[in-house]
């Protein structure tokens, strides 16, 4: 990687060496980036793979010199076709910005000027780079720029706002616009982690085939292993400021050598799952076993445990739903309303000591199953039986009583915790509200939670602010103990956690399950999670349950073409492992 | 975009309904006959007095009343002055010198408030951006007239430079020094949040990309900070109207500007309440209009206020 | 899909680069670390606070004048009322630091005097905004709903009549009895509405975080949700805004008493009526016009800035701002 030649710079088309990025803060320059090298060739496909605070997206922001805040670059060069763009002029890296390099942000939400029109937006780009001159020609390039991007009618649609687009529809107009001039380069940031997963897959697609006819370079960042490994050829995975290990990506896929990338393949939920799909008999030879195991897992390793301990569960519904309904009145200006159904006759059941997976994309509904489980909103027609007591039915005393049983998991790390309540206090809450226990008992009791949930005692006179996503998760898990409950509803619980700590919370899940013999409904949108964790899965869809069966069952066979999408858009469902 | 002024009109007839409502509840619900306490200790006209007898219908029950000086601002009759003139030939007068007043001195607070912003906030944290905060902060802790009276005694007594007061020739020129203090007394929460909203575009991820696109400065500091930090600053715009109406009434009083709020403050200070009362029913209901006007220009100047459904 | 990157990709060797574990050591998944002192919103606050000069500039002033409102008598021993024509508009002189006003009586004495007037008035509004402001911001963004669309629509009305001009009419219809609590709720009748507003949105984001849905699970109360996480975390704005609407009172009084409507001139000391009392001299003693216009915006000015210190430190997004 180091020790290139003068020579050899111009053969690459970026070539970054030892570049060091800084923020300012209170406490000084706190540094980024420590010293990153790598190179891109032309028409190469280069993904940056790494968990948050990795240093992935500052590398990215650094090459067109666009940190945010108070970001700088401290040393190190960005040699963009033999150009330094790290000391470039202003002027310079205008001109070099858009027209040599595209870019493709994050957030399709946040990256459109909400006050212009999207036609407003493209053309702006189209005049920025010179790509054409005069109104008409101008209109022409936009609408062209658009059509490549893949939006339907886009004469027509140029007229309209970003907020009258979806997620999906604006992505495809900032690809348009990172690719109008058909740059030598492009950078995309995480350009599909905040879409659904089927159109994330479908947005990737078309993303590859464009540049693939322009041939031009990519440069894709991204937390997803699986997602790096299926669409791009070379590999970078950085760690806290550095790159580990780079190289190509079935390489290190099949043999990676640095302990942070082992753990990382260990850990990650969609290579997880297709490891388990490819057979038993292969697991051996991926199988990486990492040095300090005490702090990393395993998920096949998880997976494994659960089918052992399910075997022996007592069988009988903890939970039985039957023919539940929500319908919701919707205002629709004035004082008309609309009802709109979010969860439409909806059943299932989960045995005693099992998992049931609820999936589905965002507005199928499951978020609202859950809430009407835990008798946080009411339902509009159907049952709901919580070992062998209809809950719907019930106030007062008996439903305090079914609160004790029942307790929920949320997705925010940020939001799950009252930020002003300390460690302590926040478990201890449900004891206090259905009074149990002393004072001393509740505190011992609090001690033997955090025990559980593998927390320090000293963290109970802390505040949640103090703690990482994680650390809150295993909080909130241990509130929801407290009251020693049958039953968990984890609701996106581990959506929003980097995969090693995704990881971590899913094993501690596993075990207290086993421990404790708990009935958990884990909902998510994340079918490549569902494969380690849950016995059953119901896959829901506008309302619906679309399929329901055994985990084994669902991914083997799925019934369903929608599921079969779902499948199909786990990142990594393409890559042969290496067998 | 007609739905949304249909809807916005419609819910300003409630609030049309409340505010009038309370100002009548006020001014003659209190206990004791209402019309000799408008008068106060003074003797009162009997002239005027059989005039206010028949317009509110004091002999009819409390209702009847209100709605018969509902009634009477829906004409357009706004009610009669201390004098027994009636007030909507006095505000035939004295509107438009208010008008050419609030229109310079908003026009100075929109110019300053916008450079001084923009600068400040693309600027955090320099030497301009401090000094701007706190002349800021001076400004909004000085009450209306002590302001008026620091530029009357500096700008007119010490440097001449203005005429203390305006008198009956309202020129340009002469309304300029009541104007510029009018616009000081309101611009500084202006710049506050110009200030906040330039920084928070700034750091906007629309930002970042319009300048990955390739856009210089130039262009993007008008087209895309700029442009999207007018909308909090035009709805702040509305708020601070209230302010300018008090301080209209302080100002054109102490400056002597023939105008609806010098009528108010010669009214206040001479204790002529049946006027008092009619004029701030007056100032109310224009404050109400211009919020509406102001609600409108929001949803011009954004489009997801304008396409809801 | 990696199988189908055919053409100047594949065929390139790219060599596979690891670093050395000694360069990039690796720490434990998630570690806990408690090495720092323990934190949250008003424990930050006030590490913040400490080290800012503009808080405890604003806080010395402000006590400062409360110590003068309490007692005057620590600062004059002259008597605000005892004037002597035969000393009208006389400069600084022996016991009058300031010079006379025009009936002769002692400036400095007579704004001494004055400051407890303002602060009165200040402090019984702001109690008055605060506890409506607070009761009905909370229950119209807790229970939402019609309690919501009551609540808030009043609190329209209400906001739609510029304080300062209703409490110009109101003092007008009270034209006997004006006293301070008369005064103080001309003023403040009309402005709790800013306070219930900016409480009611605090309230409507705080109660749709997964806190509080965790805590109704548990199956606290809707009071008890209410009282434990919803009010002390969306109070930190309120609190702002009363220091900033304290100072915005005391203007509101000294412009009534300025246009007459306000505190009887023989009964009370007022900033706003020696103000009023004083603006025809302007041109040429303009010192008895200037020490109490100075008096009131030093007053109004400690407030404001207390109220921004505090805006700094308890708003994690005005933070950003600085």
């Amino acid at each position: 990687m180091s020790g290139t030649t003068a020579a050899q710079t111009a053969k690459h088309l970026l070539e970054i060496k030892g570049l060091e990025v800084g923020f300012k803060t209170q406490n000084g320059v706190v540094k980024a980036l420590k010293g990153v090298d790598f190179t891109i060739d032309a028409g190469e496909t280069v993904a940056i793979v790494g968990e948050s605070g990795s240093g992935k997206s500052t590398t990215a922001a650094a090459i067109i010199n666009l940190l945010p805040g108070s970001g700088q670059i401290l040393a190190g060069e960005v040699l963009f076709e033999g150009k330094d763009l790290a000391k470039a002029s202003r002027k310079e890296l205008e001109d070099i910005r858009g027209k040599r390099i595209g870019y493709v942000p994050q957030d399709p939400m946040s990256n459109l000027n909400p006050v212009w029109s999207v036609g407003f937006q493209v053309e702006e780009t189209v005049k920025a780079n010179g790509l054409a001159a005069g109104r008409k020609a101008v209109h022409a390039k936009a609408v062209e720029v658009l059509e490549n991007a893949g939006l339907p009618d886009p004469g027509k649609r140029m007229r309209q706002y970003p907020h009258q687009f979806s997620g999906g529809m604006r992505q495809r107009v900032l690809i348009g616009i990172g690719l109008a001039s058909k740059p030598r380069l492009l950078i995309a940031d995480e350009p599909t982690s905040a879409l659904d997963v089927t159109v994330q897959r479908r947005i990737l697609d078309h993303l590859d085939t464009l540049t693939r006819d322009d041939g031009t370079a990519l440069l894709f960042i991204t937390h997803d292993l699986g997602l790096a490994a299926e669409r791009a050829e070379k590999l970078i995975v950085m760690y806290k400021g550095r790159i580990v290990e780079a190289g190509p990506s079935l390489e290190i896929l099949q043999n990676p050598l640095h302990p942070y990338t082992q753990r990382l393949i260990a850990a990650a939920p969609s290579l997880a799952s297709r490891r388990i799909q490819s057979s038993s008999e292969h697991l051996g030879s991926i199988h990486h076993r990492v040095d300090d195991a005490a702090s990393s897992v395993d998920l096949i390793d998880a997976a494994e445990l659960r089918v052992e301990h399910v075997a022996t569960a007592a069988a009988g519904p903890a939970i039985e739903v039957d023919g539940l309904t929500k319908v919701f009145k919707l205002r629709t200006g004035g004082l008309k309303t609309e009802d709109f159904t979010a969860v439409d006759n909806v059943s299932f059941q989960v045995p005693k000591g099992t998992t049931l997976a609820l999936v589905g994309e965002s507005g199928s509904g499951k978020s609202t199953v859950a809430k009407l489980l835990l008798g946080l909103e009411k339902a509009t027609s159907g049952a709901i039986t919580i070992d062998g007591r209809r809950s719907e039915k019930l106030a007062g005393k008996e439903l305090l009583a079914l609160r004790r049983s029942m307790q929920p998991v949320f997705q925010d790390p940020y939001g799950s915790l009252d930020p002003l309540v300390n460690i302590g206090a926040t478990i201890s809450e449900p004891m206090r509200v259905h009074s149990v226990g002393d004072r001393t008992s509740r505190r011992e009791r609090v001690f033997e939670l955090l025990d559980q949930v593998a927390l320090p005692k000293a963290i109970a006179g802390r505040y949640p602010n103090e703690l990482s996503g994680g650390q809150r998760q295993r909080v909130a898990i241990a509130r929801a103990l407290a009251l020693k409950p049958d039953i968990v509803v984890l609701d996106e619980a581990v959506s929003a956690l980097d995969v090693l700590v995704q990881a971590q919370i899913l094993k501690l899940l596993a075990d207290l399950q086993g421990e404790l013999g708990l009935t958990y409904l884990f909902i998510t949108h994340d079918l490549a999670v569902v494969r380690v964790i849950a016995d059953n899965v119901a896959v829901m869809q506008k309302g619906r349950i679309v399929e329901q069966a055994t985990t084994d069952e669902v991914f083997d066979s799925p019934s369903q073409q929608y599921t079969r999408e779902l499948l199909d858009a786990i990142p990594g469902a393409g890559i042969k492992m290496g067998l | 975009m007609l739905y949304y002024i249909g809807r916005r009109l419609l819910q300003a007839i409630p609030v049309l309904l409340g505010t009038t409502f309370i100002i009548y509840f006020m001014v003659f619900a209190m206990p004791g006959d209402p019309l000799l306490g408008l008068f106060g200790d003074k003797a009162p006209n009997p002239a005027l007095l059989a005039r206010l007898q028949e317009q509110y219908a004091l002999d009819q029950p409390f209702f009847v009343q209100y709605l018969n000086y509902l009634g009477n601002l829906v004409q357009g009759n706004f009610g009669i002055s201390f004098s027994g003139q009636p007030v909507n030939d006095i505000l035939a007068r004295t509107f438009p010198v208010t008008l050419k007043l609030a229109v310079i001195a908003i026009f100075i607070e929109m110019v300053l408030a916008l450079t001084i912003g923009l600068i400040s906030g693309l600027r955090k944290g320099g030497i301009f951006d401090a000094t701007a905060l706190v002349v800021s902060l001076l400004l909004i802790s000085v009450p209306i007239f002590v302001l008026c009276f620091v530029g009357q005694f500096f700008f007119a007594v010490q440097l001449g430079w203005f005429s203390p007061t305006v008198g009956s020739d309202t020129s340009f020129g002469k309304l300029l020094l009541p104007a510029i203090v009018l616009s000081l007394f309101v611009v500084a929460t202006a710049i506050r949040l110009t200030r906040a909203s330039v920084i928070e575009t700034a750091n906007a991820d629309f930002v970042r990309t319009a300048y990955s696109k390739g856009l210089s400065r130039r262009r993007v500091v008008p087209v895309h900070i700029l442009r999207n930090s007018l909308i909090p600053v035009t709805t702040q715009l509305g708020a601070d109207f209230g302010l300018l109406i008090v301080g209209a009434t302080v100002t054109e009083g102490i400056f002597n500007v023939p105008g609806v709020g010098n009528t108010l403050y010669q009214a206040v200070i001479r204790g002529e309440r049946p006027t008092v009362v009619s004029f701030v029913t007056v100032m109310v209901l224009l404050y109400l209009v211009v919020n509406i006007l102001i609600d409108l220009l929001y949803a011009v100047l954004d489009p997801r206020i304008r396409y809801v459904k | 899909m990696s199988s189908d990157m055919t053409g100047a990709g594949a065929t390139r060797s790219a060599s596979h680069f690891v670093a050395s574990v000694e360069d990039a050591p690796i720490d434990s998944v998630d570690a806990v670390k408690l090495d720092e002192k323990p934190s949250n919103l008003w424990i930050d606050a006030w590490r913040d606070l400490r080290t800012r000069p503009m808080f405890w500039i604003s806080l010395g002033l402000i006590l400062l004048i409360l110590t003068v409102a309490l007692l005057p008598t620590l600062f004059t021993q002259t008597d605000p009322r005892a004037c002597d024509l035969a000393n009208s508009l006389a400069g600084p002189g022996p016991g009058a630091p300031l010079g006379y006003t025009k009936q002769g009586c002692d400036i400095y004495s007579r704004i001494i005097d004055g400051t407890s007037t303002s602060l009165s008035v200040g402090l019984i509004v702001i109690l008055l905004t605060t506890v409506t402001g607070v009761l009905f911001g909370a229950l119209a963004g807790f229970f939402g709903g019609f309690v919501d669309t009551v609540f808030m629509r009043l609190g329209d009305i209400f906001f739609s009549i510029p304080y300062i001009l209703a409490a110009v009419v109101i003092m007008s219809v009270f034209s006997e009895n004006r006293n301070i609590v008369v005064i103080a709720l001309a003023i403040g009748v009309f402005a709790w509405p800013t306070t219930a507003r900016v409480l009611r949105s605090e309230v409507l984001r705080v109660k749709n975080a997964d806190y509080i849905m965790a805590a109704e699970a548990t199956g606290l109360s809707k009071m008890g949700i209410l009282l434990k996480h919803v009010l002390p975390n969306s109070i930190a704005p309120v609190i702002v805004v009363t220091t900033l609407s304290l100072g915005a009172a005391i203007t509101a009084e000294a412009t009534l008493s300025f246009l007459g409507v306000g505190l009887p001139p023989q009964d009370y000391m007022s900033w706003g009526n020696e103000i009023s009392a004083a603006q025809r001299d302007l041109r040429t003693d303009p010192q008895t016009l200037i020490y109490p216009s100075i008096a009131l915006t030093l007053t109004v000015l400690s407030f404001i800035l207390l109220g921004e210190a505090l805006r700094d430190a308890l708003d994690p997004k005005a933070r950003a701002l600085r």
